[in-house]
């Protein structure tokens, strides 16, 4: 299934529902959501994200295809653009037959999911968009066109 | 020509090379200051696949992106 990409802060109960939905009947025993939401620190009013789809589309696909070999599903929701403190700006979920497997698939997916999906944090403070840069990880393979010797 | 994007916060304009492999494009990138700072925590993508090696032959209208570090969530 595809990568769904929102402008704004997600509609996390219709999301959800949603992919409830596609394993209703399917005698599935765990479906694993993790859901993502803006906490209000430091003075900031949002959170903004740009996205690169291109890449961001593969890694997602190589995921799937991951979640498949383990007989399992992973679906993802993101948003573009500025999410307000206290409404969800990501959603990742597991659905499997079994417990286990949807149990350690979400802490993989998750944690490669803040290391290498191409997606760019930003805080909203005074009205000014500023990088989260301190928070932010350098991809793997980060460092190839540095000034060598 | 290949060109060059800047993506995310890296605030640059996409530029074209006159360039043969990803060596003589971290040369170019390199002579400027704005630029460089951000190579090093960079990754490098070529037609939208992430590339681990300098040692590669670029060909005209190949597509470069630059991704600076991310946080998605």
């Amino acid at each position: 299934m595809m990568l769904e990409i929102y402008s704004g802060p997600l509609d996390v109960k219709e999301i959800l529902s949603r992919w409830l939905d596609e394993i209703d009947g399917k005698n599935w025993g765990a479906f694993i959501p993790f859901v993502g939401i803006v906490r209000e620190e430091d003075g900031i009013s949002a959170l903004s994200f740009d996205i690169y789809e291109p890449i961001l589309s593969k890694w997602f696909e190589e995921w799937q295809e991951k979640a498949k070999q383990r007989g399992a599903i992973v679906k993802m929701a993101h948003s573009l653009g500025d999410v307000p403190v206290f409404t969800s700006s990501y959603i990742a979920a597991v659905m499997s037959p079994k417990r286990r497997v949807a149990l350690t698939l979400i802490d993989e997916f998750v944690e490669d999911f803040k290391a290498n999906a191409p997606i760019w944090k930003y805080d909203i403070v005074d009205g000014k968009r500023v990088y989260a840069q301190s928070r932010s990880t350098p991809m793997a393979g980060a460092g190839l066109l540095s000034k060598k010797d | 020509m290949v060109k060059i994007e800047f993506l995310g916060p890296i605030e640059k304009e996409t530029i074209e090379l006159d360039v043969k492999n990803l060596v003589d494009v971290a040369s170019e990138l390199n002579k400027d200051e704005n630029i460089s700072i951000w190579l090093e925590k960079s990754a490098v993508a070529i037609n939208d696949m992430i590339v681990n090696s300098l040692d590669l032959p670029l060909k005209d209208g190949d597509r470069i992106s630059i991704l600076p570090p991310v946080c998605g969530g």
